[in-house]
């Protein structure tokens, strides 16, 4: 039995998965899991993500959810570079600014992705701007100490690429594909990381499917 | 050599999440006080050990660092070994991976529902003098108790959250818990009876006993 990942590649949480998957050069099977009929909410897919989210994750016996720790089992199995585990200081970085993604920049952007993508187009409904500025303002705030950050160091844990990086992708894609693109014009460190990021043929692999699945 | 710093007290529920890590793993280290009423988390010296201007930082010789799970980690990491202490199970990529799981739990779906109801009932009240908003509190307190079925459901199959093993993915619950077990609301425990059993022996280590100690918010 190989590799499944449960979910849409469209979701961020799944995307995040994928890539790593990509990083690593392994082949996994990706299962589909129809969220607009409440299939993740049902018992099969309860059985593997008991919250009821995408992505599971499946890799023979192990059962996995939370992309993060998908994310970081994958590339420790896969032998990637991308978590510095051999060195002390370098996977400690790497861990605060994997967190500082999750709290600082995915909680700003979730809701932004929210009202920008899901309500539109699933729902068939309108934006709340409101909302929408209110997660604009606390993004940017974030953002002026990415800028620092990135002025300093050219990727956020130290001078190597990580998961700390790859993991801001999937919001950040669909930043670039939001009306509020334009927000990190601001910080000219913040626009050059994510070009990098989003150079990385992993990368690229990862948003043809998260395009494809949205279409 | 100093010994390691903390920034942050452990009346700060993220500070005594590090906290409980380094007397785990029993190395020496002192606490530095931050006055959160004096806003001196936000003023330049502490904003240059956490650019967010938020409680703990940790720094250990050269390495200066924020957010407290990634700190507890890298204290886990460093200092286990050494005292024969293994909550992050890094040896097996399996246990390992079920230790993260548990631990991105804790932080995605367990803290949001029970920090608000810690904030409304400990923190406001102590710090702002404020009463309880009981509409977040009712909210919370509804969100909390799917979570803990969820929680009830993997701790009737076993014994600690990531497995038959104590790890951090346990310690981690115990900072936010800690607090909201000092307020009216402790009850909710008790229609959970592996997760009450899990708490009182997550309560029964030296750890926790030590730093609940200085877990005090009056008003």
């Amino acid at each position: 039995m190989g590799i499944k990942v449960y979910g849409p590649a469209a979701s961020t949480n799944v995307a995040r998965v994928l890539v790593c998957l990509e990083e690593v050069g392994v082949e996994y099977e990706l299962v589909p899991v129809d969220m607009p009929s409440g299939e993740h909410k049902r018992p099969e897919h309860l059985a593997r993500n008991p919250f009821g989210q995408v992505p599971a994750f499946q890799d023979g016996d192990l059962m996995l959810s939370e992309s993060r720790a998908i994310a970081k089992y994958i590339l420790r199995k896969g032998g990637s570079q991308l978590l510095r585990e051999c060195n002390l200081s370098e996977s400690a970085m790497v861990d605060v600014w994997l967190e500082v993604e999750a709290a600082q920049f995915s909680s700003a952007m979730s809701p932004i992705i929210f009202q920008c993508f899901v309500i539109p187009v699933v729902m068939g409904g309108k934006p709340d701007m409101k909302v929408v500025e209110e997660n604009l303002e606390k993004l940017k705030k974030a953002l002026e100490v990415y800028e620092a950050r990135l002025s300093k160091f050219k990727y956020l844990a130290g001078e190597f690429v990580s998961l700390a990086d790859i993991s801001h992708f999937p919001t950040a894609h669909y930043l670039l594909g939001s009306p509020h693109a334009s927000a990190i014009d601001a910080y000219p460190h913040v626009k050059a990381w994510i070009a990098d990021i989003m150079a990385r043929p992993s990368v690229k692999k990862v948003r043809e499917l998260m395009k494809m699945a949205s279409a | 050599m100093a010994p390691v710093t903390v920034f942050g007290s452990a009346v700060f529920a993220n500070a005594a999440r590090v906290l409980v890590c380094l007397e785990e793993v029993g190395i020496e280290y002192e606490v530095v006080e931050v006055d959160y009423m004096a806003k001196e988390h936000k003023g330049p010296e502490h904003l240059s050990r956490n650019p967010f201007g938020q409680i703990p930082a940790l720094q250990d010789g050269d390495v200066m660092l924020f957010e407290s799970r990634a700190i507890s980690k890298y204290v886990l990491r460093k200092y286990g070994k050494a005292s024969n202490v293994d909550l992050l199970r890094e040896d097996s990529a399996e246990e390992a991976a079920l230790v993260d799981v548990w631990t991105e739990v804790e932080a995605h779906h367990y803290f949001p529902a029970i920090a608000p109801i810690v904030y409304e009932c400990v923190v406001f009240p102590a710090r702002l003098g404020m009463q309880p908003n009981q509409k977040v509190v009712d909210e919370s307190l509804e969100k909390l108790g799917k979570v803990l079925e969820i929680y009830e459901a993997r701790l009737s199959k076993s014994k600690y959250l990531a497995g038959d093993f104590f790890s951090f993915a346990d310690l981690t619950h115990f900072p936010y818990t800690y607090y909201f077990m000092k307020t009216t609301h402790a009850s909710l425990l008790d229609k959970f009876p592996h997760v009450k059993a899990w708490w009182e022996d997550l309560m029964s280590r030296p750890s926790t006993k030590k730093h609940g100690a200085g877990m005090f918010l009056e008003p």
